[in-house]
């Protein structure tokens, strides 16, 4: 690009040291230089001169964070601007968030979309990209949607997206002659009959409080549609109503069918069950699977479904599959090379240079690459791509508050109890909590 | 607050000219302003950080404060909610006072009775000594990492060796019936070693002939021990007692890396952090639990003061 050729006018202090620390053989010396100048020329320097840039990150583990740094990498060498990657652990950085975006954020920050970035657009924690998204091709108005606050102001890019499903092991599936089940009464038939065969017929953990969120949701948008789904979320809806106990009643009937002992049960553990195929079926998103499976041929060995029909009504016309990308705090103290590199993020090119590394996400970019995908990413995108509406997930289209301090622990008691009999109590708690937190105005 | 450290000074002065004289002579002005300065230092610090952020605490505690929002006033919603509707908050109370009778009348009294042990000049008594003791040296979050380590369902060395791996393993961790008296366990065993070592330095400072004079008296072991040391170690006592009922209250890390202090293994302290420091932001809301633990913690220490004033003024 232009950007990238200096003229003599442009030349600022900086790229005059850089090109002396060039001459004299320095590689390492431009970054450092221009790290430690970080945000201070960012005001004068203009669009065309060269920058840092700090990414806050929470690609955390090993495959993630290299993905980044291959679509940083690209970045850097298409636009000559520096960027500094600052990578926390990912529950650190996700129960820090509040903090991180109050106090001294990077210029551009990792999160997800959906409600989960909406509540900080409320709360003025974030900086408007409606000018950058102008500029983006190849996103569908869903994507757009989920990226959009309250205000109808952009807040966010995507990067990629995984779909939550059912899996099943297809070579155990075609020795015992199973067939994924398509309704409800198949699954439990199917259940049945695994647990006659000696299997345990369905992988379950919930030690991290938010794996089980996933089956909530697509038992309550099988039975109840996905807008109750957004309306129960967001507050519209009561958790005391009929159909809500109509989702805990039919949940706990899986119960007799699950791995014993989810609470003490971690999500890469039951993933590990599932990839030694000491469990017949499990609900995941792609990457859990992907990442604990021990070979890759236990990858390609991995069938993804729709999660079974419950109401014909519904049928599987839903999926949850949760996106992930960035966001410009309003903090940001170099917000042109935020916005220059949030234009990047949103293209098809950052998108294939991320998942070249990471093949557990599809790409959201209609103008990326899916030549090369594995055949579990060619699933999740049949997957998506059939899909009438996406949800994202319990705790990222309702308020943070909520999902942390009155969800995590609801759902917790339910599987430890999972009575019939303890339904009601447990919804009209869940539903005085929510009134009470959804009380106070989110902005 | 600047008058109570003058007759320290004045002890420590040479008790040659009269007193009255001295004191005006010794007290220049530049001794004021060093004891204004150092005094008044600590003062402020004290009130700044101890005194007025939990008056803030207590302040913040009726408010529906997120961090940004402007700060509304809702009267006692936040207690009253804590009270009613919050599930975790009765499991908390529960699992606090649990730890504190747990440590208080099991590890306390094991830590007390190994000190006593060690004190007997045992054979490698140097080598249980340092045993006992190592696990101080952990962090409790390390513990935490440790008790994992052991008591996993999927992956825990109990259940390898018990046999029980492949989804039949014993839910130690996840019971929320069996976690916490796991927890306990292990907190109890680097408890134990604290209190012994605490304990064990006590009794050195015993006067040998206090002993040698009950067992003359025909005192056996253990009256030797109830009778005579134990009254006469009533400082170390103290300090034990102490110790135990600040380590009950305070407990956070190994639950915290566990389970995040969820699910049976809820305790107070957490319970503050995730509504304050978490995603969740639940600023005044959770000020209102850190209140609550501070009416807790202040009942203690308002106990044991009256009861160190009224001994000392006998």
């Amino acid at each position: 690009m232009t950007q990238s050729k200096l003229t003599p006018s442009q030349l600022s202090r900086r790229s005059v040291l850089r090109g002396a620390a060039l001459g004299a053989g320095v590689v390492a010396v431009p970054g450092l230089l221009a790290a430690c100048s970080n945000g201070s020329g960012s005001g004068s320097s203009g669009g065309s001169a060269k920058q840092t840039i700090s990414l806050g990150s929470n690609y955390s583990d090993p495959t993630p964070k290299k993905g980044i740094q291959g679509m940083i990498d690209a970045y850097q060498s298409k636009s000559g601007n520096t960027v500094k990657v600052n990578t926390t652990e990912h529950n650190t950085y996700q129960t820090n968030i509040t903090r991180y975006l109050q106090g001294n954020p990077d210029d551009v920050a990792a999160w997800f979309a959906g409600y989960r970035m909406q509540f900080f657009a409320s709360k003025g924690y974030l900086a408007d990209i409606s000018d950058v998204w102008s500029g983006l091709q190849g996103f569908n108005d869903a994507l757009k949607n989920a990226s959009t606050g309250a205000d109808g102001k952009q807040y966010f890019v995507p990067i990629y997206q995984y779909p939550w499903g059912m899996f099943y092991r297809k070579t155990l599936f075609d020795s015992k002659g199973y067939k994924a089940p398509a309704t409800w009464d198949d699954l439990i038939t199917l259940a049945k009959q695994m647990q006659k065969d000696g299997l345990t017929p369905i992988g379950f953990a919930d030690k991290d409080g938010w794996p089980a969120m996933g089956t909530f949701d697509y038992i309550n948008m099988r039975k109840n549609g996905y807008q109750f789904h957004v309306d129960l979320m967001a507050g519209k809806e009561a958790w005391t109503d009929q159909k809500v106990k109509d989702v805990f009643g039919l949940w706990s009937t899986l119960f007799p069918y699950y791995q014993t002992g989810a609470l003490g049960r971690t999500w890469e553990e039951a993933g590990t069950s599932f990839g030694k195929k000491e469990v017949g079926l499990i609900v995941f998103g792609t990457p859990h699977v992907v990442l604990q499976a021990p070979t890759p041929a236990d990858v390609e060995d991995s069938i993804l479904f729709p999660f079974p029909a419950i109401d014909p009504a519904n049928g599987v016309d839903s999926v949850e599959a949760p996106i992930d990308g960035f966001m410009v705090p309003k903090k940001a103290k170099n917000l042109t090379g935020a916005k220059d590199l949030a234009k990047y993020i949103g293209s098809a090119d950052a998108e294939n240079a991320y998942l070249k590394v990471d093949n557990s996400n599809v790409a959201v970019n209609s103008g990326a690459d899916t030549s090369a995908y594995t055949s579990m990413q060619k699933q999740a995108i049949g997957l998506t791509q059939k899909a009438k509406s996406i949800s994202q997930y319990m705790d990222r289209d309702t308020r943070p508050d909520f999902a942390q301090t009155v969800m995590i622990s609801a759902i917790q008691s339910f599987i430890d109890k999972h009575s019939p009999s303890d339904i009601d109590a447990l919804c009209t708690n869940i539903e005085a909590q929510k009134k009470s937190i959804f009380a106070n105005p989110v902005s | 607050m600047v008058a109570p450290p003058v007759p320290t000074v004045e002890a420590t002065a040479p008790r040659t000219a009269p007193v009255r004289r001295g004191r005006r002579r010794r007290l220049t002005a530049r001794d004021i302003l060093v004891l204004s300065v150092v005094v008044g230092v600590t003062v402020v610090l004290d009130l700044a950080l101890i005194w007025g952020t939990s008056v803030v605490s207590v302040l913040l505690s009726f408010t529906n404060y997120d961090g940004i929002s402007p700060i509304k006033w809702v009267g006692i919603k936040n207690y009253h909610d804590i009270l009613t509707i919050n599930p975790e908050f009765g499991t908390a109370v529960r699992n606090n006072l649990l730890w504190l009778v747990f440590l208080g009348l099991i590890a306390t009294p094991f830590g007390i009775f190994l000190a006593v042990l060690l004190d007997r000049q045992l054979r490698f008594s140097r080598f249980y000594q340092s045993a006992l003791y190592l696990p101080v040296a952990l962090s409790l979050a390390v513990i935490g990492f440790l008790t994992q380590l052991i008591l996993s369902q999927d992956q825990g060395v109990v259940n390898a060796i018990l046999g029980r791996t492949h989804g039949n393993g014993i839910d130690f961790l996840g019971d929320s019936r069996l976690n916490i008296w796991m927890v306990l366990l292990f907190a109890g065993w680097r408890h134990v070693g604290y209190i012994m070592i605490l304990y064990l330095a006590g009794l050195k400072s015993v006067d040998p002939a206090l002993k040698e004079a009950a067992v003359i008296d025909g005192a056996n072991p253990v009256q030797t021990f109830l009778r005579v040391v134990f009254p006469a170690m009533r400082p170390i006592n103290v300090i034990v007692l102490v110790i135990t009922v600040i380590e009950s209250l305070r407990a956070f890390d190994i639950v915290y890396a566990i389970n995040t202090g969820r699910n049976g293994l809820q305790l107070l302290s957490v319970l503050v952090v995730d509504n304050i420091i978490g995603e969740a932001s639940r600023i005044g809301y959770g000020s209102a639990i850190a209140v609550m633990l501070m009416l807790v913690t202040l009942g203690f220490v308002i106990t044991y003061l009256v009861n160190i004033l009224r001994e000392d003024s006998r």
